[in-house]
């Protein structure tokens, strides 16, 4: 199938990206090619085939519940755009 | 001493040829002269190199050379997609261009304790998304041989920095071929391990079920060094192989006589260039002239690969990029109305073109109403992938084939369109799919453009691969060929 504009708005949204108006339509037709090559799966029946989300087929390792990381709060948030009091800034949620 | 192996290099440190220092100082002053016309550094570390290369050299007179496996006083560099802490790692995006890492990954932490050198970071498709090195925010990478051609991606910049004789040994990454595509491009030997065998932990994720971390050297042999000090389990990645690291150099010299190969007759189709697939034709007449036995098998859902790689890959890119919100670390966009600004904003001006086209594949696949037309649908197919290997394996030691459908392409040829650039992966990413080990060698010319053998083994078989390309590069020069100008 091929992707319309509103589809790509929607697809955008959820994704969280902002997109220029002007590449709009070069999004719509790439994405709508790069459907169409993934659609050539459609041609294999699946029916059945359990499907493979990992190559090595192991399952999650756990661990014990103890604390392995120090406090390094500082240096982690040296790389933060904006900071004050050890928090992290974002614009104002609750009017 | 630019021209020569890392195990030529180890002897030499270890005969006092020349020091770590020496060594660090003679490929950084080649990298000053050499790396701006190929563009494929991001960061060049100089006082760390000096620093570590006389830290490797006191290892060396405390005579500690024997017990440090190959490694110690080597001059490397790393893929800008490993955290080095203290450094920039960009990823090859402007997200993550003022990103100085907090902390080391578990590769350049153990590269570290084994004594490399590291000379820098190199260039790469943005966040290893592109065959081709020209979605980096950094500008394209040209490839030695051929200064208007692409060296192939994502580790495009390790393959031509390795390629042009400006480091000793290099890391990749490949999640659907990106070790092993420039590789072939370049005229390089590179090795992406089994899926797990090498740490992911501090390798920035693109899609976490295929991303893995192998050696870009001149060699089958230095790849062998190099991976004894890159492989191993790590607890910080929970996906790492909890297996028992051999030594991959111990077996390089034995004998392949008797090696069972299998060549996929899908692989040798209409797509493939006449002349990219007459050399490897000539390099399969090398292994028989070793004793190797070959054998046409099929793998007769190689065709489904790149389309259901192209909703795996990006169905885990959208998750693992939604880390990139603006808030923590990386770029965030200018005066932000609301959160939702900020988000859409900051992800919107800091990613790339292929990033967002990725990301955006990856969130429609995931989207309620497509799950199961999709990604439910990609991952069977992937299983009839990995059952197509797995009846070859009870057949053969070895699969062999073309890396890539033709040689390096002309900056700009694909830019255009993704699709026809995502077919430049069609022999490379099955491999990423099933999990399995491959390596690519040099394996001849193109009309001066270098074409790459791929060898695939079975799981956890690196050593068998190594084993066998090392023999083919005993018969064969194509390895040892310096581009022009780069001497």
């Amino acid at each position: 199938m091929s992707l319309t504009r509103s589809d790509i708005d929607k697809i955008a949204h959820l994704a969280r990206l902002a997109i220029c108006e002007n590449d709009i339509p070069e999004y719509t037709r790439n994405l709508s090619n790069i459907i169409h090559l993934v659609e050539q799966m459609n041609a294999v029946d699946t029916t059945g085939v359990e499907p493979l989300a990992h190559p090595l087929d192991v399952s999650q390792r756990l661990r014990e519940d103890v604390i392995t990381e120090s406090d390094q709060h500082e240096l982690f948030q040296s790389n933060a755009p904006l900071v004050k009091d050890d928090l992290y800034l974002v614009p104002k949620v609750i009017e | 001493m630019h021209n020569k192996t890392i195990a030529e290099l180890s002897a030499g440190l270890s005969d006092k040829q020349f020091s770590s220092e020496e060594l660090a100082r003679s490929f950084l002053d080649r990298i000053r002269r050499l790396s701006d016309q190929l563009n494929s550094f991001i960061t060049i570390t100089e006082n760390e190199a000096i620093e570590a290369a006389r830290a490797a050299d006191v290892r060396i007179a405390n005579k500690e050379l024997d017990k440090a496996a190959g490694m110690l006083g080597i001059p490397i560099t790393h893929k800008d997609i490993f955290c080095t802490k203290g450094v920039k790692t960009s990823c090859g995006s402007k997200m993550l261009d003022n990103f100085i890492s907090p902390y080391d990954a578990t590769v350049v932490t153990k590269m570290k304790s084994a004594g490399a050198v590291m000379l820098g970071k190199t260039n790469m498709d943005e966040f290893a998304m592109g065959s081709s090195n020209e979605t980096s925010y950094y500008g394209p990478v040209r490839n030695p041989w051929h200064l208007e051609s692409v060296p192939g991606g994502s580790s495009g910049g390790s393959a031509a920095t390795i390629a042009a004789r400006l480091t000793a040994g290099a890391t990749g990454t490949d999640t659907g071929g990106s070790i092993r595509q420039p590789a072939a491009l370049c005229g390089t030997t590179g090795m992406k391990p089994t899926y797990g065998r090498v740490s992911r932990y501090g390798m920035i994720a693109f899609a976490s079920s295929l991303d893995q971390a192998g050696p870009m050297t001149r060699t089958a042999e230095d790849a062998a060094i190099m991976l004894n000090s890159m492989a191993g389990f790590d607890e910080r990645d929970s996906t790492s192989a909890d297996k028992p690291v051999p030594d991959y150099c111990a077996s390089l010299n034995k004998s392949i006589k008797g090696l069972k190969i299998g060549l996929p007759k899908e692989y040798f189709d209409e797509g493939l260039d006449k002349e990219v697939g007459g050399c490897v034709s000539a390099a399969i007449n090398e292994y028989e002239k070793l004793g190797a036995t070959v054998k046409e098998i099929s793998l007769p859902n190689s065709h489904l690969s790149v389309p259901a790689y192209y909703v795996v890959a990006p169905a885990e890119c959208s998750s693992n990029l939604s880390r990139f919100d603006g808030v923590r670390y990386g770029y965030r966009c200018d005066d932000p109305k609301d959160l939702e600004d900020l988000y859409r904003r900051s992800r919107g001006e800091g990613f790339g073109a292929e990033v967002k086209r990725r990301i955006m594949i990856g969130t429609y696949a995931l989207s309620a109403g497509y799950y199961d037309a999709y990604y439910l649908k990609a991952q069977q197919v992937r299983r009839l992938i990995s059952n197509d290997f797995k009846q070859a394996f009870e057949q053969v030691d070895v699969i062999m084939g073309p890396t890539a459908p033709t040689t390096a392409f002309r900056i700009g040829e694909k830019t255009d369109d993704p699709v026809t650039m995502y077919l430049s992966d069609i022999y490379t990413i099955a491999v990423n799919l099933a999990g399995l080990p491959g390596m690519s060698v040099p394996a001849g010319f193109v009309n001066d453009l270098p074409v790459g053998l791929q060898v695939i083994g079975n799981y956890f078989d690196e050593s068998r691969l190594l084993n066998v390309t090392h023999q083919y590069q005993q018969v064969t020069d194509w390895h040892t060929r310096m581009p022009a100008g780069f001497e």
